[in-house]
């Protein structure tokens, strides 16, 4: 199936969106989070924040995988860098983020060996090639990457491929939710709900905000097209008075989601409680190896010797992922922190809401 | 595995940058053989050139290319190092006429791909009419190169009363692209080992100098070229405004780029105007010869889709983006390096 993607960005249409977006925008206003560093980028993106009706704010959440990993969990991908005759393999994002003292770019200019690869199943090739060093693959991110953490550990282990492993930082999206709603200082009334995490792991999971919050969320993809008519229908749900869970991006999610990748991440991993930056310890929130897989601990294996975590001075990257502060509200925004000069991740990497905000400033 | 004595070695050896019998052997059967020339094959230490016309001027730039991988879809590192020097060269609008090619290459470099570099580099040549008229090679130890690198340096001639420069422009001028970008860093990109995902993009990599004859005869008042590589062309939209201290603004629509490069861009979270492009230009000319030097380019064969892109106005030297729906952002410079996100 080929998709003709420009109808997704066709100004007339997004026109008619917007029109409908004010025609249903309520008269107290509404506060809608995405909680996808994609939507993030999108929605900056396309500038669609200063085309809202008065009173309807866009927040982002906690939705760049590389922003929410807490700097203890940056510092043991940087000390398993340093251990002897080891490869580092991970996304991009990554190699770019500042731990307490160093990042994995500054790790690798000094002689460490850190490969970007695009796809987990890439680490098993490098440790084919590679069968004297340890391999190891940075586990970052939600529900969209872990089912291929799962399948490239599934493929290691039926190969004998022993000199590969992961770092475990995975986590998932909805136990997440349950927190950010729940936050004192942030009014959520509604949610734009990520488009390709719910591919993963559909509806189900997110029908708690509805029935248990009366929150409504929609499931969305990441053109123009999409996000407005996300944002339209969460409009008519707080319009008409009720709440759902609805999917604007039927092309790319099915309601009960995918329960091949779903039963793969379970074989593999069991959940966990998980170190949330800015967030902190939220029950449940993230994934680690399953005892039949623990051997694919790097951690375990390579035993890091991991530094003593500092944060940094003035960051206001934390009360930013929960959307308690946009990031032109932070003091360093624009001044102080840059894309070229970073203090806290949520500038670093591509999906960070600092990023975002900053590339796509308006004039 | 050959020895350093071995007459016929299939790989590079560090004798072949000896001085000795085996570096005159390499140059003979690869270099002479296939760059041939009269100049070249005279074999002095130093090209002896014809020396320009009164009023004439020369253009000189050098650029040293250390791509992996060596050979890509639509190019290699050879076709590289001859298109990005004689495009820099012809920017100032001088006809590029000589090359010199210096190769560091790492000891055990298959001969054959190197053979495969120059002829690819004599084609390249060929096509844009500039001879290779000196060289130089090294060899290094094994481990402490990539294969090969190459640096090209060329001499071109500016005919006389032409001054080119991107502090030339002003309000009111008009921005043209010669064809759609992107290709180039994103034929790249999906041929590097560790991500492995698969386009039918090619590179760009085309000498582009009979395009900028053809848009400096149409449009005589002609500012500027430049052509966006590294960086792409958000980087060369600022540079071009801060030379001429003026702003740039670009209409996001008019731009034209490939959809699979859109698609790739999409996937690896690239801004399409910070990838890089090795055969296109960007082009200031003032409005009432933008036609013409649209219609220059579309008549070139590397400029078919070339386009009208945006216009100068008075500012202090930044370039701006208009979306589509209207929204006007900065279009910022690339800092560091595009890295491919995480989904």
């Amino acid at each position: 199936m080929t998709l003709d993607l420009k109808r997704f960005k066709d100004p007339a249409l997004v026109k008619g969106l917007i029109e409908t977006i004010h025609r249903l925008a309520p008269a107290d206003g509404a506060n809608i989070m995405e909680v996808c560093g994609t939507h993030t980028m999108a929605i900056a993106r396309s500038g669609f924040r200063s085309v809202m009706p008065q009173g309807v704010k866009l927040l982002s959440g906690p939705g760049c995988p590389v922003c929410v990993t807490a700097n203890h969990e940056i510092d043991t991908a940087i000390a398993l860098s340093r251990c002897p005759n080891t490869i580092i393999t991970t996304f991009g994002d990554m190699i770019r983020v500042p731990g307490s003292t160093s990042s994995l770019l500054k790790e690798k200019a000094a002689g460490a060996d850190v490969r970007v690869v695009y796809s987990p199943l890439d680490a098993l090739r490098v440790a084919r090639e590679n069968p004297a060093s340890t391999v190891v693959f940075l586990g970052v991110g939600f529900e969209t990457t872990t089912p291929l953490v799962a399948a490239a550990i599934k493929r290691a282990a039926t190969e004998g491929l022993d000199n590969c492993c992961i770092f475990c930082a995975h986590k998932n999206v909805p136990n997440t939710l349950d927190v950010l709603v729940n936050d004192p200082q942030v009014r959520i009334d509604a949610l734009i709900l990520p488009g390709h995490v719910s591919t993963i792991i559909g509806v189900e999971p997110y029908r708690f905000l509805a029935d248990k919050y009366g929150i409504p969320g929609v499931i969305t993809g990441f053109e123009p097209v999409d996000v407005l008519q996300g944002i339209a229908m969460i409009l008519q749900q707080l319009h008409d008075g009720r709440a759902s869970i609805e999917i604007a991006y039927a092309r790319g999610v099915m309601p009960q989601g995918n329960p091949t990748a779903v039963a793969l991440m379970n074989e593999i991993f069991e959940t966990c409680d998980a170190n949330w930056r800015g967030l902190g310890m939220i029950p449940n929130s993230g994934y680690k190896l399953r005892p039949a897989f623990a051997r694919f601990d790097a951690v375990e294996r390579l035993q890091p010797q991991v530094e003593p975590t500092k944060e940094p001075k003035g960051c206001s990257c934390g009360t930013i992922l929960r959307g308690a502060m946009t990031p032109e509200e932070c003091k360093l925004f624009g001044r102080a922190c840059t894309p070229e000069h970073p203090v806290g991740p949520c500038m670093v990497s591509s999906e960070g809401s600092c990023a975002a905000y900053y590339k796509y400033r308006r004039v | 595995m050959a020895s350093a004595f071995e007459p016929n070695a299939s790989t590079v050896l560090l004798a072949h940058g000896s001085g000795g019998t085996m570096m005159k052997r390499i140059i003979d059967e690869v270099f002479y053989s296939i760059y041939g020339g009269e100049i070249l094959l005279k074999g002095d230490d130093a090209a002896c050139l014809p020396a320009p016309a009164p009023g004439e001027r020369l253009a000189f730039s050098t650029d040293s290319f250390v791509v992996t991988p060596h050979f890509f879809p639509g190019g290699d590192i050879g076709r590289l190092a001859v298109c990005g020097t004689v495009n820099d060269v012809a920017t100032s609008g001088a006809k590029p006429l000589y090359l010199s090619c210096g190769f560091i290459l790492e000891e055990g470099f298959p001969l054959s791909d190197l053979r495969r570099i120059c002829e690819s580099m004599a084609a390249a040549a060929k096509e844009a009419g500039v001879q290779i008229v000196t060289g130089d090679t090294k060899v290094v130890n094994r481990g402490h190169g990539d294969g090969v690198f190459i640096n090209t340096s060329g001499v071109g001639v500016i005919p006389a009363g032409r001054e080119l420069s991107g502090a030339n422009c002003q309000p009111g001028d008009v921005v043209l692209v010669s064809g759609a970008i992107g290709d180039h860093g994103i034929a790249i990109i999906s041929t590097r080992e560790d991500l492995a995902f698969q386009t039918s993009i090619q590179s760009d990599a085309a000498p582009l100098n009979q395009l900028i004859a053809n848009v400096c005869k149409a449009a005589p008042h002609v500012r500027c070229f430049r052509d966006p590589t590294r960086g792409g062309m958000a980087s060369t939209c600022n540079e071009i405004a801060q030379q001429s201290g003026v702003d740039i603004h670009i209409q996001e629509d008019a731009v034209p780029v490939h959809e699979q490069v859109m698609g790739a861009c999409d996937m690896l979270g690239y801004d399409v105007f910070q990838v890089a492009n090795e055969g296109k230009m960007i082009c200031v000319v003032p409005a009432d010869e933008a036609q013409a030097a649209l219609a220059a380019m579309q008549a070139s064969p590397y400029g078919q889709e070339a386009a009208i892109v945006g216009e100068v106005r008075e500012g202090t030297g930044k370039a701006f983006l208009r979306t589509a729906f209207g929204a006007v952002r900065v279009l910022d410079m690339l800092v560091g390096e595009q890295l491919p996100r995480i989904c």
